[in-house]
């Protein structure tokens, strides 16, 4: 059971292979049937869960600033990679290293803003989207040039060793982590935009600038927040998922521009979207590759990314902002 | 046409007859040719992107479109050279109709979310659909264009071919921005508002630039097939739709001949670090940075516009003395 669900793990996070689950279906019984759909839909979970934090970065720039910040596929990268240097190549301590690595990258991130985002000579919104795929770009080569090409792997937060499940299906206890560390997140943000004074501020900067500076908010400082919360959001998903598909300098492009394409299905700027909408596509993903083909496994998403934004471009939860000219 | 653009014009169809002769080495000559095909794809999307305010970051993915119906058709169906490589750009065209229509009539940047989606979904297909692209080992054995007798089989015949395509493409670009259609353009550059407050059908002019920057990456797509009768995947990945944005801004948007300047100085960082590949991805962003952030109307502008400043502070410092 170990070595198939290994199979399957690996058949699903790295590139497609032409094996096909429908070659082996016919050695399959029913019993094993529903269990590789119960695989299908943990393992589509987990993606999901790692799609919806990334998500959530896009949009709390978006919010902030009204632009794509493509960095965001970069701070999973060095998410994974600072994790792997702390823990494997220094024997850090895993839950020091967490907290370095996230805080690390919220740095990376607030010092983009600090440095060239905030002193580009031209302000608008074209320039800066332009501007963070020249930063990812630079971010990218220089983490290649410091770690190499190469895959490499995180050991798991609790071990390898797979629970069994009520019905027959088994788990690995990474997948428990990352379900439980994002929910986790998901409720820290919450409790910041509903609760906190900063969060209300940025909330505000989010819905009119030009009225949030006017009741004494910082608008700078906020939009400085947006991009260190990004990056820790990216450093996290990149930790989290780093032990189960292993890591290297570009893992981020894939899992943030599916990131990306989540936040359009739920409704770009919209934080209970960013949920849905990676949910739906991890499952998506997940059971597609496994029932109809693994070779266009990363075409799903932007497929649903396409559709998305002919049939309703605000998303499954948008508030309809974006008008028809 | 103004004496400016005469000038222009005729400076580059000379260069492009006499400058063979000085490249004695056929290196040189391989890299003036890609200089060539990058530009018209430069110059395509210096037109989305100066003209009307848009971003696409699937250009690799019409790029990629115009080579594989020029291999596929010519290769596997034995169509005729230049009514496939036609044929090619008009289906880009169509292509590029269908994605730019929906996402174009909204406000706001849209296009680019379609675009990386759609050229993604394109590199993979190019990979995925075996039986007719070859897969990830590429699609070979793709005849060389001919014109009565004469097949361009080698890198000089080539570089004509190219290179007269090049003159084209930027004519007609220049032509397109100094007509009504270009005017318009300008206009919703300028503010989108306002000029659709004038009248201006903006969504539509919009989507016009976007299929035809779609085809002039195509038209590139195709000679780069015949030039070099062998394509695979890779050559159309993401990473060269980012190429050419990054040409496209160094070069200054909305500058006609800051495309060719875009396309030629970034080329030539790529094959002069050709031996440290891995620095490519850095040199690329350090350059788009740099640009972006303090001369944001690209090199050529850029650079003008701080001569043009140091010259009236000199002015300005001699009338002080005075």
């Amino acid at each position: 059971m170990i070595t198939k669900f290994a199979r399957l793990e690996f058949e699903l996070f790295t590139k497609p292979s032409k094996s096909d689950f429908l070659r082996d279906r016919q050695r399959l019984t029913f019993m094993d049937f529903s269990q590789q759909i119960a695989q299908y839909i943990v393992t589509g979970l987990t993606i999901g869960a790692i799609y919806a934090i990334v998500a959530m970065g896009f949009n709390i720039i978006h919010n902030a600033t009204g632009i794509v910040n493509f960095a965001q596929c970069e701070f999973i990268s060095l998410g994974g990679m600072f994790m792997y240097s702390l823990v494997v190549l220094f024997k850090v301590n895993l839950m020091i290293s967490f907290f370095i690595s996230t805080v690390g990258v919220a740095l990376i991130g607030a010092l983009i803003e600090i440095g060239p985002i905030r002193h580009a000579r031209s302000k608008e919104i074209i320039i800066l989207i332009f501007l963070t795929i020249g930063l990812s770009e630079v971010l990218r080569g220089t983490a290649q040039e410091v770690w190499g090409t190469d895959n490499v792997g995180v050991p798991a937060f609790s071990g390898e060793n797979p629970i069994h499940l009520l019905g027959g299906g088994t788990i690995v206890p990474q997948h428990i982590w990352v379900f439980a560390i994002t929910v986790l997140v998901m409720l820290m943000l919450h409790y910041f935009f509903k609760k906190t004074l900063m969060g209300k501020a940025m909330r505000a900067t989010a819905v009119n600038r030009k009225a949030a500076a006017l009741v004494g908010i910082s608008v700078n400082r906020m939009t400085l927040f947006s991009f260190a919360f990004s990056g820790a959001l990216g450093a996290v998903a990149g930790i989290i998922i780093a032990p189960i598909s292993t890591t290297s300098y570009d893992t981020g492009i894939m899992l943030g521009l599916k990131g990306f394409a989540a936040a359009i299905l739920g409704g770009y700027g919209n934080f209970a979207g960013a949920i849905l909408g990676g949910v739906i596509l991890g499952l998506l993903e997940s059971l597609g590759a496994g029932l109809v083909s693994s070779q266009y496994k990363d075409a799903i998403a932007f497929f649903v990314l396409l559709l998305v934004l002919f049939l309703k471009p605000t998303g499954i939860m948008g508030y309809g902002e974006s008008e028809r000219v | 046409m103004k004496q400016k653009d005469i000038i222009g014009f005729g400076a580059l169809a000379v260069i492009i007859i006499i400058l063979p002769l000085f490249v004695e080495s056929k290196y040189y000559l391989i890299v003036l040719n890609v200089i060539g095909l990058n530009t018209i794809v430069v110059v395509g999307l210096n037109l989305l992107i100066g003209f009307a305010g848009q971003i696409s970051l699937g250009h690799a993915a019409f790029y990629g479109l115009g080579s594989y119906f020029s291999g596929i058709l010519t290769v596997n169906y034995g169509f005729p050279l230049w009514p496939a490589m036609l044929l090619g750009m008009l289906a880009t065209g169509a292509v590029a109709y269908l994605i730019g229509y929906p996402s174009l009539k909204l406000r706001g940047h849209y296009l680019v979310m379609a675009t990386l989606g759609f050229g993604i979904i394109v590199n993979i297909l190019m990979g995925g659909l075996e039986q007719f692209t070859g897969g990830h080992d590429g699609l070979m054995g793709i005849p060389p264009l001919t014109m009565g007798g004469l097949a361009f089989d080698n890198d000089l015949k080539n570089f004509y071919l190219i290179w007269s395509f090049v003159f084209l493409c930027m004519l007609a670009a220049r032509n397109l921005i100094n007509s009504r259609v270009g005017r318009a353009l300008r206009a919703i550059s300028g503010s989108e508002v306002a000029a659709n407050s004038l009248g201006v059908n903006t969504a539509d002019y919009k989507v016009k630039v976007f299929v035809l920057s779609a085809m002039f990456a195509s038209i590139s797509g195709s000679l780069y097939a015949h030039y070099i009768t062998f394509i695979s995947p890779s050559s159309y990945d993401f990473y060269y739709s980012i190429q050419v944005v990054t040409m496209v801004i160094v070069g200054g948007m909305g500058s006609l001949w800051g495309s060719l300047l875009g396309a030629g100085v970034l080329t030539c960082i790529s094959e002069a670090l050709h031996i440290a590949k891995q620095y490519h991805i850095i040199a690329y962003g350090v350059f788009l940075c740099l640009v972006l952030v303090f001369l944001p109307e690209g090199i050529l502008m850029g650079i003008y516009n701080l001569f043009l400043k140091a010259k009236t502070k000199k002015h300005i410092i001699k009338a002080d003395r005075h």
